[in-house]
């Protein structure tokens, strides 16, 4: 595994020169060794790993700066963490479309990691309510930004046969800065007793991962454009610009992208499917309320559930990548959706105690690995190539959208009709779901219908 | 051609090399200046006059507070002279985020920071030393005694966190002294204009006792954008509205006014008023003062109140309490520098 930007791509693994370029796992590669992980895929994951320690340890001190050193209340924090979920989602789309037109994936998304940088700056000088909430709002605005030109630069870097098992590469250094951001916190702020200068240096540490990762990626990932050619990218270490064109599917339309691409019947089986699937799923939030619901489980125990399904996700992403590329993505994705239901099971029926806790989460974290990288991949070979970022965008605006829905949905049932109802009203949702993503998706038992979306969509 | 590409990534590389060295040299540098800086902070701390003599103070009118002296006293239980705030005060080993206390006993929010923060409430005695602890869920905010003692309400937020949706709530949960549970406020039957109030969304925070029995409370729902007065009955486990914006009541000694935080009509939370609300003839008096204050008034007499507030800029840390009448007579001038929580305790 290594970041090549001299051009040795074959038989010289260990000679990345750049400690923050080899940052990355060690074992991408994988089991089979057919087929090298793409330097572009494994620099979008070093960026995406610097950039989620930023982010992350800002995020877990966030509540605490902003109640106990600030001294705003409840209400004011929940105004604030509404925000900083409810951003990005609207964004997002806007996002995939700027990177299509202007056929910039990589600026646009460095506009996105740019953004967030300036506000873990921001976040050092500003003080007061309104202060504080733009320069969260600024942050999930660059996060709605980059993600879909991200994963646009992934698709286009991978080949078609390994875009799952790629996706799983990012996703797994993605959550890996994920779960050392609030460590590192945490360190630091041990280390300062008293007085806001702990927060402070919490901001300039994150601020320093922010601005190595926004250099990984202007320095070290290439501009992989429609108009592909090396000498006509701008800024692109030349070699792996050249190396990446043979790997990149040949362009389908020379023309730009168009609103109709996003109409494409695949997408729009794909969109349908997730949705559905999508307003049927309960948030680990409540399925951990629910399992706690049960009594048992300390409360104390609560932060750490989501430690242990980001563990789970961790370590499953790129093995689940891989299945999904062997057996087909949508069977996969939707499979992951029938460990989903096996959670919802086991909660409604209060199964297991502190073994069906450990259950629970690592099934999510199975869920997520097979649902998360995966709905990237399968979006972005259903729609033209010039469509990418757009596409994958749609896709993952869809899932928020709808889950946002579904966890106001699931709240509203569990306060009007009581936990067991609606956890049933949720698994049978559930059901109906599954099977009718499985047939938008044309999921088949055998292996080559499974495929066929797939294949259909990217030739 | 090969020569200039190898020149071209050669130069990325250094730009990379230089700007990895530049960020981590520079946070590591922060690290360290801020490291020596709060340590000179702390050994320069202004030094808060102590005594060891709790008994006498107790023994007189006295507040209960948390100190927020940088320095060895931070976050401690203390005790000061009503005749005399600004004097020496008597600083407890227990830490507490909230204190409250009445003659009989007390109370201390316990919090222990790390990634997996957990919190507690701790039960004190008349002598303010610890008795019984128990755990509680999410960020402390507010707490409360009933006059007699023998009703405890603590109010902390909640914050779920995950990957699509945000839940955002307040628990506030009263006890009795027996260590007994009687609920959480979401679970009484509340009525908001006249109407059942059932959204989702509502939440309850902020209690005053008026005996042990009535109490005032905040109630909240996030979407309607609305926050209620709400006057409740533990026995009949009911709450009804008095009014709305009002935040976080405090009954005053008299039982005849209620102070509260209010937003004057902005919807949107962090800017704040303190008002004193007269109940027999419904009038509002809003206090003057500047700044927003984010904080449950205590009173110290029946004519003024107290708000803690910390210090403007990077002196954030550090809180000091402030008093003004409560007829909006007059402007807010500090009484205890460097202290939170306040409770009045009158012998």
């Amino acid at each position: 595994m290594y970041i090549t930007l001299r051009g040795t791509p074959k038989g010289d693994p260990g000679s990345s020169p750049d400690p923050a370029t080899s940052g990355g796992s060690g074992k991408s590669t994988g089991g089979s060794g057919r087929s090298r992980v793409a330097p572009t895929v494994i620099g979008l994951g070093v960026v995406s790993l610097l950039t989620d320690i930023s982010s992350e340890s800002v995020a877990a001190i966030l509540p605490l700066y902003i109640t106990v050193v600030v001294g705003l209340g409840p209400l004011a924090f929940g105004f604030i963490d509404g925000i900083y979920q409810g951003i990005s989602a609207f964004v997002r789309i806007a996002g995939g479309r700027w990177a299509d037109r202007s056929d910039q994936p990589k600026w646009v998304a460095f506009a996105g990691y740019a953004l967030s940088a300036v506000t873990r700056f921001g976040l050092l000088v500003v003080s007061g309510f309104w202060a504080i909430t733009s320069v969260v709002a600024i942050d999930r605005l660059g996060k709605g930004l980059r993600t879909g030109p991200r994963d646009a630069l992934i698709a286009t870097a991978s080949e078609p046969e390994h875009l799952g098992r790629n996706f799983g590469v990012h996703r797994a250094m993605d959550t890996t800065g994920a779960l050392i951001g609030p460590l590192l916190a945490f360190a630091v702020l041990a280390m300062f007793p008293v007085g806001l200068a702990g927060y402070q240096t919490i901001f300039v540490f994150s601020f320093a991962f922010a601005v190595i990762g926004l250099a990984v990626l202007g320095l070290a990932v290439p501009n992989l454009r429609r108009q592909q050619g090396p000498s006509s990218t701008g800024p692109v270490p030349a070699v792996v610009a050249a190396e990446e064109v043979a790997t990149a599917k040949p362009l389908e339309k020379p023309a730009g992208p168009r609103w109709s691409d996003l109409n494409h019947p695949g997408l729009r089986r794909l969109l349908l499917a997730a949705g559905a699937l999508s307003l049927v799923t309960i948030g680990d939030g409540f399925l951990y309320l629910a399992l706690q619901d049960g009594g048992q489980i300390p409360n104390s125990f609560f932060p750490l559930l989501f430690v242990g399904t980001n563990l789970a996700y961790l370590a499953l992403a790129i093995p689940i990548g891989k299945l999904a590329d062997r057996i087909g993505r949508g069977r996969v994705f939707v499979g992951g959706y029938l460990l989903l239901l096996a959670c919802y099971v086991i909660a409604g029926l209060q199964l297991g105690g502190i073994v069906g806790l450990v259950l629970v989460l690592l099934l999510l974290g199975t869920f997520y690995a097979a649902t998360d990288g995966v709905l990237a991949a399968l979006a972005s070979l259903l729609v033209p190539a010039a469509s990418r970022a757009s596409g994958i965008s749609a896709a993952q605006t869809v899932v928020a959208l709808a889950r946002f829905a579904a966890s106001v949905g699931f709240g509203l049932l569990w306060q009007f009709t009581g936990l067991t109802t609606a956890l049933l009203v949720m698994t049978v949702g559930l059901i109906v779901a599954i099977a009718a993503a499985a047939w938008l998706l044309r999921v088949r038992t055998d292996s080559a219908a499974g495929e066929s979306l797939d294949a259909g969509a990217a030739a | 051609m090969t020569t200039r590409i190898i020149t071209t990534t050669r130069g990325r590389l250094i730009s990379l090399a230089v700007i990895c060295a530049l960020a981590i040299g520079g946070a590591l540098a922060y690290f360290g200046y801020a490291r020596t800086t709060a340590e000179a902070q702390m050994a320069n701390a202004p030094v808060v006059a102590q005594t060891s003599d709790l008994q006498a103070l107790l023994a007189q009118d006295h507040v209960v507070f948390r100190s927020t002296a940088l320095g060895g006293s931070y976050g401690k239980l203390s005790v000061v002279s009503l005749a005399d705030p600004a004097g020496d005060r008597a600083v407890l080993d227990s830490s507490c985020e909230r204190v409250y206390a009445t003659a009989v006993n007390g109370v201390c929010i316990t919090a222990e920071r790390g990634v997996v923060s957990s919190y507690g409430i701790t039960e004190l005695n008349a002598a303010l030393a610890p008795q019984n602890s128990s755990e509680l869920t999410g960020l402390p905010s507010r707490a409360r005694i009933s006059p007699d003692g023998s009703l405890i309400s603590t109010t902390t937020f909640v914050s779920g966190h995950s990957y699509a949706e945000s839940s955002f709530s307040t628990a506030t949960v009263l006890r009795r002294d027996t260590g007994e549970e009687i609920g959480n406020l979401e679970d009484f039957t509340a009525t908001v204009d006249g109407q059942p109030f059932t959204a989702v969304d509502r939440n309850y925070w902020g209690v005053t006792f008026v005996d042990d029995d009535v109490f005032y409370a905040t109630g909240a729902s996030t979407s309607m954008g609305k926050t209620w007065l709400m006057k409740g009955s533990i026995s009949a486990r009911t709450m009804t509205s008095i009014r709305t914006d009002a935040e976080c009541p405090s009954i005053s000694p008299d039982r005849t006014r209620v102070a509260y935080k209010t937003r004057q009509g902005n919807p949107a939370p962090g800017q704040w008023q303190i008002a004193v609300y007269d109940l027999a003839t419904s009038t509002e008096t809003v206090l003057p003062g500047d700044r927003s204050v984010d904080d449950q008034v205590e009173w110290l007499d029946n004519s003024t109140v107290l708000y803690a507030l910390p210090r403007e800029g990077t002196g954030a840390t550090t809180t000091d309490i402030w008093q003004v009448p409560a007829d909006g007579s007059g402007p807010p001038v500090v009484v205890i520098p460097q202290a939170s929580s306040p409770a009045v305790v009158r012998r």
